[in-house]
């Protein structure tokens, strides 16, 4: 990979791999810059090359994970640390000095016991993971967090995403309290707030004529010829991805240091699924949380719901579509962790669903009228998607249960704006309020 | 028929650093043979050993998937580009 080659970085290059020519020695690559992190690992083959901006294995093409040889790690050290994501750097490819980078400092966000929702619909005890709350109010900012540091080891000199948006969002955000050029590309159908959020932040917004997936297509591109860019989900996409387990070791340190006994999440690339597991299992292996069973569920828009398709046909092959929904942040139509969503749901006994667009947006209101949380349209579907769960009896409402909101609300008004209003418009009298029928 | 093929970088070592290479071929299962007789071993990265694409590769005739296409039996009219792009996801 180019960064690689242009700036001298990482360590001795597998012989073996045909990728061997671009994974160059290092020279300048610092002491301990990716933590506890060893290298990495082909979750397809399981075939090993040394830490690098690499994605692809160079053998079968399939995802290259981070592989650890974690320390003892106490519950009395991680509560030591910072209220943020960088409590848990022990668990991440990042230094140990990573406070001292500018960053955003995401994450310990609030997990709240859902009790009007939980009532709503008759789960005994429900929590949601608001992750609205984060810097650019989306979880996003916590694989940011992470791809920027790799960024910064290794020297990139432009740091770059293709995004549904939130990313979009995070990306620029971060690069500018960092001080490193960003690039961001959305599809230039994207709802405006989320164009907005992002060209505040950075004058390189580029609108792409096409659905995410062609976006991430070129970016895919551009990864593989331009020196010296960092696109956060293609080349360092390893570091990125890492950065979402900050999600399942917050919910299981606020829950008391436990696992819940079902999690409900959204289901765009799949990636933020899977890393909640492996957290959860790090968790266990670490002895950090006793060892017991979960179920794992994952929720998609009907509109782009290639997961839960092929999880209801009860195939192990995701079959890619045209995304048509008012999810953006989800509309991903082929999901590259699509395969793993179904394997770890299937284990844990979970299952994928999906919600009409119309059930979206129900969702949005249900989570607003009895939480005081306004979540965007993945929220929305990620809610839906929890009741009709419980409405085909899918889960079981005597368990402890999560969900997870991973966005704002303001970022896609127009998904509810024709929902709600003003419930009367009168004129400034107490008859007329009276009058009204408000009250 | 000539086509156009973009090769990916972790394949580039099989087309001597080439990030671009020409081939024949009426079908994408024809003009991988072509690539693999010009540039030995690189068929195997592309296809497992079912003969089918690769779970993480897309292949892109023109601008289109061919998963949304006929896969291997694809026409690749004289002229086609062909980008070979190892899967990643995003949001």
């Amino acid at each position: 990979m180019s960064i690689a080659t242009q700036h001298g970085a990482q360590s001795e290059p597998d012989a073996s791999s045909p990728a061997g020519d671009d994974v160059a020695t290092s020279s300048d690559l610092r002491e301990g810059a990716f933590g506890n992190a060893t290298g990495l690992a082909c979750r397809e083959c399981g075939h090993e090359i040394a830490l690098g901006p690499h994605y692809a294995c160079p053998e079968c093409f399939g995802p290259l994970e981070i592989a650890y040889a974690f320390p003892q790690v106490t519950r009395e050290q991680i509560e030591a640390g910072p209220r943020n994501i960088w409590r848990y750097k022990a668990l991440l490819p990042v230094p140990d000095d990573i406070e001292q980078s500018p960053n955003m400092e995401p994450g310990f966000t609030r997990l709240l016991k859902a009790h009007n929702l939980g009532a709503a619909l008759g789960i005994d005890n429900l929590w949601v993971k608001d992750d609205s709350t984060n810097p650019t109010n989306s979880f996003k900012d916590r694989v940011v967090a992470c791809a920027l540091s790799a960024a910064v080891e290794f020297h990139s000199k432009v740091f770059a995403c293709p995004s549904t948006g939130n990313l979009a969002n995070a990306v620029a955000a971060a690069g500018a309290r960092a001080g490193i050029r960003t690039v961001v590309f959305i599809p230039s159908n994207l709802e405006k707030p989320k164009q907005v959020n992002s060209a505040v932040y950075t004058d390189s917004l580029v609108a792409v004529n096409g659905n995410y997936d062609d976006v991430n297509r070129l970016a895919s591109e551009i990864a593989g010829e331009e020196e010296g860019w960092a696109f956060v989900n293609v080349n360092v996409r390893p570091f990125y991805a890492e950065g979402s387990k900050t999600l399942g070791y917050e919910i299981a340190e606020q829950l008391g240091w436990r696992l819940p006994d079902q999690i409900v999440i959204p289901v765009a690339s799949g990636s933020q699924l899977t890393k909640v597991h492996k957290a959860f299992q790090e968790l266990i292996t670490l002895g950090l949380v006793e060892d017991k069973p979960y179920r794992v569920f994952g929720a998609q828009a009907t509109g782009c719901s290639p997961v839960s398709v092929a999880y209801k046909a009860g195939v192990d092959a995701i079959r890619p579509v045209k995304p048509d929904t008012i999810a953006k942040s989800l509309a991903i139509g082929n999901p590259a962790d699509g395969i793993y969503v179904l394997d770890i749901c299937r284990q844990t006994g979970g299952a994928v669903e999906d919600v009409t667009d119309e059930e979206v947006r129900e969702g949005i209101l249900l989570l607003a009228r009895n939480e005081g949380i306004f979540t965007e349209t993945a929220g929305g579907t990620t809610v839906a998607v929890l009741r009709k769960l419980v409405e085909t009896g899918q889960l079981d409402t005597t368990l402890d249960t999560v969900v997870i909101n991973t966005g704002m609300g303001l970022k896609t008004l127009d998904a509810v704006s024709d929902r709600v209003g003003a419930a009367a418009t009168i004129e400034p009298s107490y008859a007329a309020f009276t009058g009204s029928g408000v009250v | 028929m000539s086509v156009s093929v973009r090769i990916p970088t972790i394949l580039r070592t099989y087309t001597d650093g080439s990030s671009e290479v020409d081939a024949g071929g009426a079908t994408l299962a024809e003009v991988l043979d072509d690539l693999e007789a010009h540039h030995s071993g690189i068929r195997a990265r592309i296809l497992d050993d079912t003969g089918s694409l690769r779970r993480f590769v897309n292949v892109y005739v023109g601008n289109d998937d061919v998963r949304f296409l006929d896969g291997l039996g694809t026409p690749t009219p004289d002229g086609t580009q062909i980008s070979i792009i190892p899967a990643v996801a995003g949001g």
